[in-house]
């Protein structure tokens, strides 16, 4: 890979200021990140090590909300999430393998936005909200598509709160290579209806589902989405699946959530 | 004999220790002082010419020592394949030039053009950057039909075609195969593919160069299963180094089943860089690299026939066949479609009429051979998919067929349709042994509870034979090789009483260092422990064919027997000197020479002391020392077979497969180490399964690889795995080596594939599907397309 | 170039590296401990985990500068101070985990961090956790019964 200056604040303040440099990057648990640069696609001048800044580390709960600091690992909330919220604390312990949970974080994972990744889903079927050292922007405002997020270049997510929903569950269908979602489908069933969240499947990255969403509004049951499935027009066509059967495993996935939430 | 430690028994393997403390000493692991570091520039398009190549700028690169281009070896010699091939009109193959580096047209995607060598890896690759290659892309040609129907795009323009030869075996049984089918009550056919398989042997490959000014002496450090081979290329061939002015030395390696045979362009240029800078040079292999440049696998289109009585005796397998060989001819690609597939076409039956035709194709693709089974597992694919088809279109239970056509044990040896002659096996023995061990009985049962859990569950049988140990070498001669198929193993007493054995095969995962000390310490009657095995490195031993066709122990495991044989019968002489008595008075039984019907005897270590301390010799008779070399070349192949099962369940929904359970019965002859025999049975389980359900090198249109990386070629993980029952209690002994030993390293490869596709169209012909076959790897994608087509 | 500090199987070591040079590369370059491997660029073969602070990381993936200070132990480390093998090992050598034992560091410092926190899984939980180390020879039963038996509990299938 190329080479380039690295610094490692301990202040969100400093950790911004030196991001705000040219060709400045930040650096979370790297696992994307650092293959991207060994194949030298990405070439950041500047890595800004987020792993010291005070205050970005750690799972708490507050009523009815989790808040997750952006640097905490997969695996600290696969555990320290179990009780208050299982169903993302699973999800949390399907990504990747236990040595890249050790490393990866959250508020990696949702600057990041990969299509195929797990956290995306979670944040927007839980209505999630994304902090930053600038602001709050809720989850359906955040993801703008593949790779793309409303993060601008100098914002770093500090902390991602969740409302725990009532019930909830992730069903992943794993690509067998990457072991990433090649579809993943989070339901949410919330005080104020049911969310449900789809990555993996579509060109424009994770989405919300409202055609099963209205459906499981009236009747939260498996049969109520009994013959639904996704929309092909815009899903992603690979050597591991075809649009058409990733919409049909958005429906499969979907109901399996339904039926499996907690 | 030695009771612990000897033949037979699962004796640890003493190499696991430094492996496990992270002591093995890979390639990669060497960096002799100053070494310097190679980086390659590697095509990005799959069929271009090459206009120029300006190397100024990379050559003022920081720390960069030299640039070579291809031009840089023009002069010097290609890399050849090992086997000349001649069409069914007596044409020999085509055989293009396979340069050290590209020069005039690049031929895949990965294709080296130019190397840099830098004081660090790091400016390597950034010089690497630099380099300025003005390359025209080409169409490229990458699907086989498409390839030999046209003779505008062409990989190699000076042969005028795609076609590398276009081969009958056996062609004089071609006519009488096609009446046959023509005649017969049914027929039955089937078309399919052979996906292709990238090795990922876990160590990616790595050379290191080195050079003696003082004494024009060269080293190449490399990643190797036969460094005598490389050196033999290397010497003969591309840069005509003396060979003994070469030493090759692979030292522990981690795996490569099959990649790590053949001679790469990347050793020939560390070589000649090494000798041009006097300085070490090391090349490293990414993983990315290794995807786009070491040979690949498999890459059969076929369509095969199967002709039978309506009681389903067999009466005929007519096979057509294209094989992939990539862009240039790997060392053994042109062996592996044809004598290692096409020989093996009558399987385990008495079916008298087999003609196989095979078309090897030139395509802008990585390279194809040898990998793990080599031309053996496509023959078992296609033999046994299409008996599976045809036992469902007759209506007969699958086992009940295979056994109606099975070779019996009274049979032996028997001369198949295809051309071999089989020694020994006994195939209902194998087959009995698999209902059993698989408790077939309780298949229903579980199929219907599977049922009640919404999956379809199915079984596949797969009987196979393999041929092991590729030999003699007045035969291969007579085929076409251009080296013989012997090996050779030195066994040096030393005067203390240890040994050292110098082998010709290479240990990367077999556990020789383990095996082949049982062999000659069961002989000797002493402590293994006391017994070394030297292999890997050209200037300690004396020759070798390497390892490879699961041939180690069958061909060299026997060099070290007849070796041994004769150092006891040198220690004989020199027992009844010292006991003074006639030789053939003396007997040698569990490590101590004795007279016949006294009590007179001396120890195996007396005897290897007086060979060294000579002093009352009759030196006219007996030479002082203890060291015995033998070259062992085999009568015939050896014929492992075996009996698989496989249940799957598949999930309807989605169109994913599950194995269930997975049962290898196999006859290996006589087992020198069962837990390092179930161990390569596993292992060649887990790459057969990955086959039939995961792993597949596909490249687009434009020859790009679209499953470049471990996040899109899909390797076998522990939880894609079951538990594997594993059975070889059932032997035949090969009855023309000394050992007994068949060869077990590709078997499970071998016989799994067809036992899981089998599995997974009988579940969904249970489930009421009408899907008969399904292209390999059998990924839930196309499982539901097949459901849905 | 920076220089890093950090306290490698119990010994107090320094290495000048670039920013760019991964733990994995410091260990086998600048500290000659080659019993790290690299077997991938993608994050996925597991050859290079080893314990930062006490977690099983990819080795390849984590700069070297990010473990300026930290505990690392590899596979060095693992043996007894007389150089027997430690349990896991023994395990692997008696249950036939290793073929080319190229993958072997990596799945012995990925098993001892299974059993660090979880003593007796299950065999599908070995599995499971064995999800980022790939092994291309032993098709994982032996591996999997290795740590079956180094968790004091009979594996599922012995070598036959």
């Amino acid at each position: 890979m190329y080479n380039f200056e690295f610094t490692k604040p301990t202040t969100v303040e400093d950790a911004a200021k030196a991001m705000s440099a040219e060709g400045a990057q930040a650096l979370g648990g790297g696992q994307t990140l650092l293959p991207t640069m060994k194949q030298r696609l990405a070439m950041p001048e500047i890595l800004v090590s987020l792993t010291d800044v005070e205050g970005m580390v750690g799972v708490s709960k507050a009523g009815t909300t989790l808040t997750i600091g952006g640097g905490t690992t997969h695996a600290q909330v696969a555990t320290d999430a179990a009780a208050s919220y299982p169903g993302l604390s699973a999800l949390a312990d399907g990504i990747g393998d236990p040595a890249v949970r050790n490393r990866g974080t959250i508020g990696g994972s949702l600057a990041n936005n990969d299509p195929a990744a797990c956290y995306p889903a979670a944040a927007l079927a839980s209505g999630a909200t994304i902090t930053t050292n600038k602001r709050d922007i809720l989850a359906d405002n955040y993801f703008q598509g593949m790779f793309e997020t409303a993060l601008d270049e100098t914002e770093i997510v500090t902390a991602v709160s969740f409302p725990i929903p009532e019930k909830s569950n992730y069903q992943k269908f794993v690509q067998p290579a990457s072991r990433f979602a090649l579809v993943g489908v989070f339901v949410a069933k919330t005080a104020d209806g049911v969310r449900v969240a789809v990555t993996g499947a579509s060109n424009g990255g994770v989405y919300r589902w409202t055609e099963a969403e209205t459906a499981l509004n009236g009747d939260f049951s498996a049969r109520a989405i009994e013959d639904m499935s996704g929309d092909a027009t815009d899903m992603i066509t690979d050597l591991h699946g075809s649009a058409e059967y990733r919409a049909h495993l958005v429906g499969v996935l979907t109901r399996r959530a339904v039926v499996a939430s907690s | 004999m030695a009771a612990d430690g000897g033949m037979g028994h699962a004796t640890k393997r003493r190499e696991d220790v430094r492996f496990l403390m992270g002591l093995g000493k890979y390639c990669d692991d060497h960096t002799p002082a100053k070494t310097s570091y190679c980086a390659f520039a590697r095509s990005n398009v799959a069929n271009g010419k090459i206009n120029s190549i300006d190397t100024v700028a990379a050559a003022g690169m920081p720390g960069v020592l030299a640039v070579f281009t291809g031009e840089d070896f023009a002069e010097v010699g290609g890399n050849p394949a090992g086997w000349l091939i001649n069409s069914r009109d007596g044409e020999p193959m085509k055989e293009p030039k396979r340069p050290v580096l590209a020069y005039g047209k690049v031929r895949h995607v990965g294709d080296a053009y130019a190397a840099v060598i830098a004081e660090t890896l790091e400016q390597a690759m950034d010089a690497v950057e630099a380099i300025e290659a003005d390359i025209d892309e080409l169409d490229a040609v990458v699907k086989m039909a498409d390839a030999l129907a046209n003779d505008k795009t062409l990989v190699h323009d000076e042969i005028g075609t795609n076609q590398c030869f276009d081969w009958g075996w056996i062609e004089d049984n071609r006519a009488a195969t096609d009446a046959a089918i023509k005649a017969a009550p049914h027929v039955t056919t089937l078309e399919l593919v052979n996906n292709r398989l990238v090795p990922n042997a876990m160590e990616p490959r790595c050379s290191i160069g080195e050079y003696e000014p003082g004494t024009g002496d060269y080293k190449l450090t490399t990643t190797s299963q036969n460094p005598h081979l490389t050196r033999l290329l290397i010497s003969a061939f591309v840069l005509g180094i003396p060979e003994n002015k070469l030493t090759v030395h692979s030292p522990d390696v981690g795996g490569g089943f099959g990649s790590k045979i053949y001679h790469y362009g990347e050793e020939a240029l560390v070589l000649a860089a090494a000798k041009k800078l006097n300085r070490p040079v090391k090349w490293t292999s990414t993983r990315t690299e290794a995807f786009l440049s070491d040979a690949h696998g498999r890459d059969h289109v076929t369509k095969i026939e199967l002709a039978c009585e309506k009681d389903g005796t067999f009466i005929a397998f007519r096979t057509e066949t294209m094989a992939n060989v990539g862009a240039y001819l790997s060392n053994f690609s042109t062996v592996t479609p044809t004598f290692l597939h096409g020989t093996l076409m009558a399987g385990n039956y008495t079916v008298p009429n087999v003609y196989v035709n095979v078309k090897a194709v030139f395509t802008n693709t990585a390279p194809v051979d040898a990998y793990r089974g080599a031309g053996r597992p496509e023959a078992s694919f296609s033999l046994e998919r299409v008996i599976d088809k045809a036992a469902r279109e007759l209506g007969i239970n699958p086992i009940e067929l295979r056994r109606k056509n099975f070779i019996k044990p009274d049979q032996y040896p028997f001369a198949s349709a295809a051309g071999l002659e089989y020694d020994s096996g006994n195939y209902d023995a194998l087959m009995d042994a698999l209902e059993k061990r698989a408790n077939l009985d309780g298949f229903e049962a579980r199929c219907a509870e599977s049922k009640k859990n919404g999956k379809l569950r199915g079984l596949g049988i797969n009987s196979y034979v393999e041929a092991c140990g590729i030999a003699p070498s007045n035969l291969v001669g007579i085929l076409g090789a251009r080296v013989g198929l012997y090996d050779a193993a030195t066994v040096r007493v030393n005067a203390t009483g240890n040994i050292s054995v110098m082998v010709g095969a290479h240990s990367h995962g077999q556990g020789h260092e383990t095996a082949f000390p049982q062999i000659v310490a069961d002989m000797l009657g002493i402590d293994p422990l006391s017994i070394d095995i030297v292999h890997g490195d050209t200037s300690k031993i004396p020759f070798g064919m390497g390892t490879y066709g699961s041939r180690s122990l069958a061909v060299c495991g026997s060099a070290v027997f007849r070796a041994t044989e004769k150092i006891i019968k040198k220690a004989t002489l020199i027992a009844a000197h010292m006991l003074e008595d006639e030789p053939e008075n003396v007997d040698f039984t569990d490590g101590d020479f004795a007279v016949k019907g006294t009590n007179k005897k001396v120890s195996f270590g007396e005897v290897a002391l007086k060979a060294y301390i000579p002093h009352d010799f009759p030196i006219e008779f007996i030479e002082p020392g203890l060291e015995e070399t033998a070259f062992y070349d085999p009568a015939n192949f050896t014929y492992p077979s075996g009996a698989y099962g496989c249940e799957v369940e598949v999930d309807p929904e989605t169109g994913k497969v599950d194995i269930c359970a997975m049962v290898a019965i196999d006859d290996f002859g006589n087992v020198v180490n069962p837990m390092i025999v179930t161990g390569q049975v596993q292992g060649g389980l887990a790459q057969g399964i990955g086959q039939a359900l995961l792993e597949h090198g596909i490249y687009d249109e434009n020859g790009q690889l679209l499953s470049g990386s471990f996040m899109d070629y899909a390797m076998p993980r522990a939880d894609d795995l079951p538990n594997f029952v594993v059975d070889h209690s059932n032997a035949t002994p090969c009855t023309h080596n000394p050992i007994g030993a068949k060869g077990c390293g590709e078997a499970g490869a071998i016989g799994s594939p067809p036992t899981v596709v089998n599995a997974v169209i009988d579940a969904l012909q249970r489930g009421g599907y009408d899907v008969e076959h399904i292209d390999m790897p059998v990924s839930p994608a196309r499982v539901w397309a097949a459901m849905n087509a | 170039m920076p220089t890093i500090s950090m306290n490698v199987n119990g010994t107090s070591v320094s290495a000048e590296v670039e920013n760019r040079t991964v733990l994995a590369a410091a260990l086998r370059e600048n500290l000659g401990m080659t019993g790290t491997h690299i077997g991938c660029d993608t994050s996925q073969c597991g050859a290079c985990v080893v314990h930062v602070n006490g977690k099983a990381v990819k080795s390849c993936t984590i700069f070297a500068v990010e473990a300026d200070g930290a505990e690392v132990s590899t596979i060095e480390g693992q043996a007894d101070a007389d150089g027997s093998l430690n349990v896991i090992q023994q395990a692997f050598q008696d249950h036939h985990g290793l073929q080319c034992g190229f993958c072997t560091p990596g799945m012995i410092m990925t098993a001892a961090a299974l059993l660090e926190e979880n003593p007796k899984p299950t065999e599908a939980e070995i599995r499971d956790h064995l999800e980022g180390n790939i092994c291309r020879c032993t098709g994982y039963q032996g591996i999997v019964n290795a740590i079956m038996a180094a968790s004091g509990q009979n594996s599922a299938i012995a070598a036959e």
